[in-house]
This record gives structure tokens, C-alpha cells and sequence, in this order.
């Protein structure tokens, strides 16, 4: 039985010393988050308190009225105590109560519409990554559609923020490749707000906001098919005038490429490749060109866009793109990607157009 | 008297089963003892491959980036683990007890359909077998064991047909034993054993039968859309034809929490016998204790959708507060079992210190499970390894403990032969600390944002430390099973040497020899309270069989 006091000590200790995770609910960066940890830790206490109490009187109970050799007794044969049983009812329904009234009050306020001047964002689960759409009139691109980017969901600190969560699908169907479904999936960024989940059918509503520039790590919390642990995505979040310089560069093209190789490249994603093996622009979009399917790639290479297909790989990284192109399902099973049988040579290319995009 | 000589057409369709030793006693056994025992093996079976399921999921997570599995045989894992665990091992054990010792215990010769009964058995053998062929016929079931739409209805691979097809089986056989047990508990009882006189494990038994024949239904309508959206292209979840997919998680989890009670109510019925017997006490506030386990039974249909805080589509203050009530009934029982051991004469053979261990884990999968039930909590926590850790703390710490120390304390009756005490404490003291290891690290993975269901996780993520220690204890769980199974295999070998009534119990069970005759009993003690044993011992009175 000492046992379960040490684990009870042991327990308290790995509470007391998170390690270094980078999705911990415990050191929240936003209100929404703060809040939730502020409810959490006095319920967690009350909570540590009951257990104390009774597994110390179970304990107490197995020693004290333990059988010891000589002592042969029989003992009291109490069948019940009414006044005892009706306190016991009583008890934990008035510990349940103390924490229901935080929690209900809790609810409501989470429950809040976002006042002016939020800034909106729809974010959009696909099969297996994040799409982010800027509804408001004041982010409109060049070409007249919303800012629209993939994998990092870039906000303004001190603002906030209005999530519409839509779940969409229905993209690529290739002969060889599976529909893209529309299916549950769960947005959750634990250091800023906890998860809604992504119902088809169906908009909910997620209104936080960041206090700290910085990247704030989530992953898809409802299990949503294969590659559901690769449904990932990052936060940026930036000073207001990082955020200004982000949003004008967003709203225009991407200038054309000047490198002979990147030219190649921006020839073959446009295009239809060789021998009917299908185009990049089916799914993808660049600028105004192309199809909504698969993650907006307008602007593939900008700084925040720190992670690709589906945050599994560093944009920075050129070799995990070239094995992402040469063949998707490789590196990420039932990937909805085409494996187009590109050549080395296409692929250098694409990869050179697609870090042309800054 | 005149020898009637009954004609062999007069006797009924079919013949009435007559051998009674042999393979072929046990194939065509209609009795009770003999399909308990059937359950209880082909359950634990089960137990085994639904153990090694959950070994290959823990060793894939011991490391970052784990490659024992792909992500499609992972997704298969772990749902075929939860199928497993819940429909073909923890339910059918319970059938198993109840259908060995619900006719002992109120002194009956049978359940009162005994042909329906080995029907029960063979249908849930056919459910089991056919859900484990599937992955020999295209794929096992990889959409998680609640099977949520639309990812199930769309999934291309057959897996999910097998889902739907199995549960809609395996519930055939759970309510036609759930009608059988109910009608036998209601109509079949002893003279002088009234409602209130029953053994505390027969009354959560009936309780069990009624949430199943109640709740089996709902499922099962709910399995059919499943399978008419796979198969024949109806639109039930599919919300571009007008259908909603959360309507499969109101009809799953308006089945699934009274399941959660079908899964532990027997457990707490065992600890509510094995406690009395070990504390040389009565049940304390037994009558208490039989209606707060009715309410907990009838409650349990108004709190399904705090499985949905997240969905955006229930009333969140409604169903917390209704989940905080449900909390009360579940801490009379509690307190009740402590009031029990309260100035007893406490023993601790092998079941007691089962029951005594349920009470350290039962007692952190309930408080977990009410913070649970605040929302604003519950939409960090949700989907997280705290939810796995909180729900293995009851079904583990709950079901499986009571399993355990059920079969150590009935075994002596079923067979007359005791299991040994020393592997039967290293089995337990390997399963405590096992246990303790492999989940209490989960609830912090929970809280540092580890999801359930993915297939690896990246180094970066921090959670490597923790999830190889949760996998260290998963290995010794498994390699604390082992002293349990040298523990069968020993008692078997040796002779039957067991008295009737060997741990000096209470209930009518030990009033008979061990193991009980094929006719249960040559005469039953008079029944004057829930401790007919008991009773006769205090009176002196030599027991029947003893």
C-alpha cells in the first residue's frame, strides 16, 4: 500500500515538472487557454484533495482493521448507518456543486461572440491538413479572393481572433487516388484555446486571442482516417507591424521567376505534364490560377510559412520537398496527392519555382 | 406407478442434450455452469489477442516516429484493441459470471431458457469470429471502436462493414442472454428470497440486463444506417444529402454511456460480494446500495452527450450538471464499500487485495472523470491521453480488477481446485504497479497535448520519456499476466480438493458442493436475509453440500 503513495507523490512531481512540450495546456499564451487553466487548477486541487482523503481512509481502514494471529473475533455486524449514508450523499453533492458554478459560468463566457473589429478567419479541414481562408473585406488580394494560405494559420498578437470551422473535401479524384472526404476532424491549439471539432455540414465557432509573438504548435484532435497524426499545423503569431507587412505581401503575386530553372518549374506547374500524368493546377492554386482541392501554394516559400503538407516537413527543408514530389505516399501513407512520376529534373525544377514564391 | 414410455416425437423438436462428459458435452451443453465456463474461456482468449493488440500499439509509441506499424495497420490496432476489449472480453466475461453464478446464487436448478442461452453463447462466438476474420478478408475495422461517421461510412477499405456487421451479431447475442438472465433473476428465485434478499452481485446483474435490452436497440438501429451508407448509398450521416453526421454520435453514446455501466456494473456487484466475505461484515447500506446502483441504471441514458462538449451541437450546462449528478450514486457506492471494511476483520487473500486495488484505481478514474465533465476543461482534455488514461482507469481498474479477483474467488467453486496465493499476489502486485505505470504518465501526456489514434509522434513533441514509460508498465502487465496463467494451468493438474463453502461466504453459491452438481443443488438452506450461508453457519446448522 505504500506503493500508492509514492505514486501519488510521483504523480505530483511530474505534474510540478512538465517537460518541454510544445503542446502543453498547462502554459497557456492566450485568454481563452488562461481562462480554461484557471478553472483547471483549483478543480484539480479539489480533486487531489478528495483522492487524499478517501484512499488515506482506505488505507487507515486496511491496517487498523486488518486480522492479526490470536485476535479471532467476530466483528460488529452493522448493516447500515442512515444518517451516515444520507451525509454521504450530501457531501460530494456539495463539492460537485462548488465546482459546477465556475464551470457553468465558465461555458457562457466561452460561448461569446467576438465584438468589433475581430479579425475573421474560416478554417478549413481537409484530408490531412489545415486550410485558412481571411474573409474580411479589408484582405482581399489583387486578384479578388481572400488571402488564403496552408499548414500555419498567421494572426496578429493583442486582436481578436474569430474561428469559422468548416469541414471540406471532395477534391482530387484521380483514378488511382481515394476521394478526398468530408469528415469530423477537431481544431485544437492547446497553448491558445481548447478543441471544436470540424463537422461537415456544420460552422462552429472558436474566438481567442494571442498575447506573445511566436509559433504555437496544434494537431487534429478527432480521429479523421488514415494520416490523422499528420493532420498538423502551426500558429504565427506576429507584432501588429509584422502582421501589416505580412497581409500586404499576401494580398499580391508572387513576383515571376527570373531563374532559368525556377522558369522551368513554373512551366511544368502550370501546365499539364508530359504523357497525361495530370497538373499541379488541378488542385492547387498560384495567384489566380487553379483549383481549391489541395493547400494555396501563392505564396509557398514567405517566412511564415514555416511547415508543408500537413506541417510534417520544414519548408526550409529542400530534400524533404523533392521526396514529398518524387513520391507523396512514400512519405505520408494515403497521402491525396498524385504520385505523377516526376524525373529529377522536374522535380528540381518544381522545387526551384515553389522558393520562388516568397 | 406405471412406466409412461414418452415417444421420441413427443419430446420436441429437438433432442434434448444428454452427454455430460467430453467435447461433445460441451458442444451441445445447454447447461448454465457449462456456458459460463464456455463465456469465460472464449473471453479470455480474447483478453489475450485484445493484450497483444494493445502491447503493438504501446511498443509503435515507445519511441518517436515508431515504424512497427504504418498508419493503416496502427488504425486497425487500435480499433480492433477497442472492439476487443469492450464487446468480446469484458461483456462476455460478464456473461460469463452471470450466467455461471446468477442461477446459483438464487438457488435455481437453470436459467430460465437454457436452449436460449447456448444460442447466446454461439451467436457471440460467430460475432467474435467473424469480426477477427476480417482482417484475413480485406481488413479489419479502422475507424476507431465508436466508429464515428462520416469516416466510417466513407473509409474505402470493408473494415467498417465487418464493424457494423460484427456489433449488430454480437448485440443479437447480448440481448437474448440479457432477456434469458432478467426473466430467470424475476421469476426463478428460491422460496424466501425476496427482491431484497438477493446477493448484491445479482441485482447489478439485473440492472446490466435491463440497461442492455434497453440500450442494445439503439445501436443497433444506429449500425444499420452505418451499413445501409457503406453498402447501399443512403445518406444517414452524409450531410450533403441532407443527412447529419453528429446523429451518429447521439445514437452511439445514447448506446454508449449506459454501456459504461454494462461494463462496470458487474464489476462493482463482484467487489460487493468479495468485500463482505474478506471484511467478515455484511454489505454495509446494501439497501442504499441497490438503489443508488437502479438510479445510476436509469440516469445513465440522460448523460450521453458530454462524449460531445466539443461537437458544438448540445447544451453544455445541461449535460454537465447531469454529469456531476451521476457522480453522487457512484460515491454512495464507494463510501458504502468502505463503510463495509469499516471495523471488519479484514483478510487479504488474492481477491480482496483485487478489491482493495479497484478502490486506489477506481476511485482516479472517477475523479478524473469528473473534471471531465466541465466543459471548458473537457475541450483541452478530449481526445487526449488523459481520456485514455481516465477511461482505462475505470474500465481497467474497475472491470478488469473485478474480473480478476472474480475468477480467483470463484474459481474454487467452478472447478474445486484454488488457484495459488503466491502467483496470485505477484499477478496482483505486477497488475497495481503496472497499471500505476503505463497510464498515470498518460493523464500528463494528456495535459502536454498528446492526442489518441496517432499513428507517431515527432521527437520535438517532448512526449518521448513519458510514453516510454507508459510503455515499460504495458510490458508488465503483460508479463504479470503469466503468473495467473501458470496459476490455472497448476490448480488443473492437481485434484479437486475444495470444500463447498472455502473462503466462509455468504450467498447460496457455497451451499452446494464444489464444483456444484449438474442439478445445482440437493437442498437449499432457509433464506432469511442476503447471507443465506451466513445465516446457517451462525446457526450452526451443518450448510447442504458442505
Amino acid at each position: 500500500m505504500l506503493w500508492t503513495l509514492g505514486s501519488i507523490a510521483g504523480g505530483l512531481l511530474l505534474a510540478a515538472c512538465a517537460p518541454n512540450a510544445t503542446q502543453d495546456t498547462l502554459q497557456p499564451v492566450g485568454d481563452v487557454a488562461k481562462q480554461q487553466k484557471a478553472l483547471f487548477v483549483p478543480v484539480f486541487w479539489v480533486a487531489v484533495a478528495v483522492f487524499v482523503i478517501v484512499q488515506g481512509g482506505i488505507l487507515y481502514i486496511a491496517i487498523r482493521y486488518r486480522h492479526r494471529k490470536g485476535r479471532d473475533r467476530m466483528p460488529k455486524q452493522t448493516h447500515g448507518n442512515t444518517r451516515l449514508e444520507i451525509g454521504w450523499t450530501i457531501a460530494p453533492a456539495v463539492v460537485l456543486a462548488v465546482v459546477t458554478v465556475p464551470t457553468v459560468a465558465l461555458i457562457w463566457d466561452l460561448a461569446r461572440p467576438a465584438g468589433e473589429g475581430a479579425l475573421n478567419i474560416t478554417v478549413e479541414g481537409y484530408q490531412w491538413w489545415w486550410g485558412f481562408s481571411y474573409p474580411d473585406d479589408d484582405m482581399v488580394t489583387d486578384w479578388d479572393s481572400p488571402i488564403t494560405i496552408a499548414d500555419t494559420m498567421v494572426v496578429p498578437t493583442g486582436r481578436q481572433i474569430s474561428l469559422a470551422l468548416e469541414s471540406k473535401g471532395g477534391g482530387a479524384q484521380d483514378a488511382n487516388q481515394d476521394p478526398d472526404f468530408q469528415v469530423i476532424h477537431s481544431f485544437w491549439v492547446p497553448q491558445l484555446f481548447g478543441k471544436q471539432d470540424v463537422v461537415p455540414g456544420r460552422t462552429n465557432h472558436i474566438v481567442f486571442s494571442v498575447d506573445e509573438p511566436g509559433t504555437y504548435t496544434g494537431q487534429c484532435a478527432e480521429f479523421c482516417g488514415l494520416q490523422h497524426g499528420r493532420m498538423k499545423l502551426e500558429v504565427r503569431a506576429l507584432e501588429p507591424a509584422d502582421w501589416e507587412a505580412w497581409v500586404e505581401n499576401q494580398k499580391t503575386l508572387a513576383p515571376s521567376p527570373t531563374d532559368p530553372l525556377a522558369q522551368q518549374g513554373e512551366e511544368l506547374f502550370l501546365n499539364p505534364l508530359s504523357d497525361g500524368r495530370g497538373a499541379c493546377i488541378q488542385c492547387h492554386a498560384v495567384g489566380d490560377q487553379g483549383a481549391t482541392a489541395a493547400p494555396n501554394l501563392s505564396h509557398f516559400a514567405d517566412p511564415e510559412h514555416t511547415c508543408f503538407a500537413g506541417c510534417n516537413w520544414r519548408t526550409e527543408d529542400r530534400e524533404a520537398l523533392a521526396a514529398w514530389l518524387a513520391d507523396p505516399d512514400a512519405v505520408k501513407l494515403g497521402a491525396k496527392m498524385p504520385d505523377y512520376q516526376l524525373t529529377d529534373e522536374e522535380i528540381d525544377a518544381l522545387v526551384a519555382y515553389l522558393y520562388s514564391l516568397t | 406407478m406405471a412406466t409412461v414410455t414418452v415417444p421420441e416425437t413427443a419430446r420436441g423438436l429437438l433432442r434434448r442434450p444428454t452427454a455430460t462428459t467430453g467435447a461433445w458435452s460441451w458442444l451441445t451443453t445447454v447447461d448454465h455452469k457449462k456456458i459460463g465456463i464456455m463465456y469465460g474461456v472464449a473471453a479470455f482468449v480474447f483478453f489475450i489477442v485484445g493484450g497483444l493488440e494493445a502491447l503493438l500499439i504501446r511498443t509503435q509509441l515507445y519511441r518517436p516516429d515508431g515504424t512497427l506499424l504504418n498508419a493503416d495497420q496502427y488504425n486497425q490496432v487500435f480499433t480492433m484493441h477497442g472492439i476487443t476489449m469492450i464487446f468480446l472480453f469484458v461483456m462476455p466475461m460478464s456473461s460469463a459470471l452471470f450466467n455461471y453464478l446468477i442461477p446459483l446464487m438464487i438457488g435455481a436448478r437453470d436459467v430460465a431458457f437454457p436452449r436460449l442461452n447456448a444460442y447466446s453463447f454461439w451467436v457471440f462466438a460467430l460475432g467474435g469470429l467473424f469480426l477477427y476474420s476480417s482482417p484475413f478478408l480485406g481488413g479489419a475495422p479502422n475507424g476507431g471502436w465508436f466508429g464515428y461517421a462520416p469516416n466510417s461510412t466513407t473509409d474505402p477499405s470493408i473494415g467498417m462493414t465487418f464493424y457494423a456487421l460484427g456489433l449488430i451479431i454480437t448485440g443479437i447475442a447480448s440481448t437474448a442472454g440479457a432477456v434469458n438472465l432478467a426473466v430467470t433473476v424475476v421469476n426463478m428465485r428460491a422460496p424466501g428470497m425476496s427482491l431484497f434478499r438477493m446477493p448484491p452481485f445479482v441485482w447489478m446483474g439485473l440492472v446490466v440486463q435491463f440497461l442492455l435490452v434497453f440500450s442494445l436497440p439503439i445501436i443497433t438501429v444506429a449500425l444499420f444506417q452505418l451499413l445501409f451508407d457503406r453498402r447501399w448509398d443512403t445518406a444517414f450521416f452524409d450531410p450533403t444529402r441532407g443527412g447529419d453526421p453528429i446523429l451518429w454520435q447521439h445514437l452511439f453514446w445514447l448506446f454508449g454511456h449506459p454501456e459504461v455501466y454494462i461494463l462496470i456494473l458487474p464489476a462493482f456487484g463482484i467487489f460487493s460480494e468479495v468485500l463482505p466475505v474478506f471484511s467478515r461484515k455484511p454489505l454495509f447500506g446494501y439497501r442504499f446500495l441497490v438503489i443508488a446502483t437502479i438510479l445510476i441504471g436509469a440516469y445513465s441514458f440522460t448523460v450521453w452527450a458530454h462524449h460531445m462538449f466539443t461537437t458544438g451541437a448540445v447544451a453544455l450546462p445541461f449535460f454537465s450538471i447531469a454529469t456531476f449528478i451521476i457522480a453522487v450514486p457512484t460515491g454512495i457506492k464507494f463510501f458504502n464499500w468502505i463503510g463495509t471494511m469499516w471495523g471488519g476483520r479484514l483478510i487479504f487473500p488474492t481477491p480482496m487485495l483485487w478489491a482493495v486495488g479497484f478502490l486506489y484505481l477506481f476511485l482516479t478514474g472517477g475523479l478524473t472523470g469528473v473534471i471531465l465533465g466541465s466543459p471548458p476543461l473537457d475541450f483541452h482534455l478530449h481526445d487526449t491521453y488523459y481520456v485514455v488514461a481516465h477511461f482505462h482507469g475505470v474500465l481497467v481498474g474497475g472491470s478488469v480488477f473485478a474480473l480478476f479477483a472474480a475468477i480467483y474467488f470463484w474459481f474454487p467453486k467452478m472447478t474445486g481446485r484454488r488457484l495459488s496465493e503466491a502467483l496470485g499476489k505477484l499477478h496482483f502486485w505486477s497488475w497495481l504497479i503496472g497499471f500505476t505505470l503505463t497510464f498515470f504518465v498518460q493523464y500528463q501526456l494528456g495535459a502536454d497535448g498528446m492526442m489518441r489514434r496517432y499513428a507517431d509522434y515527432p521527437s520535438e513533441a517532448g512526449w518521448t520519456t513519458l510514453n516510454m514509460i507508459s510503455t515499460a508498465g504495458a510490458f508488465l502487465l503483460a508479463f504479470g499476466t503469466l503468473p495467473f496463467l501458470a496459476a490455472v494451468v497448476l490448480a488443473l493438474r492437481r485434484p479437486a480438493d475444495q470444500p463447498a463453502d472455502p473462503w466462509e461466504a455468504n450467498s447460496l453459491e457455497w451451499a452446494t458442493a464444489s464444483p456444484p452438481p449438474h442439478h445445482n443443488f440437493d437442498s437449499i438452506p432457509p433464506i432469511r436475509s442476503e447471507r443465506p450461508v451466513f445465516d446457517a453457519r451462525m446457526a450452526g446448522t451443518e450448510v447442504p453440500g458442505t
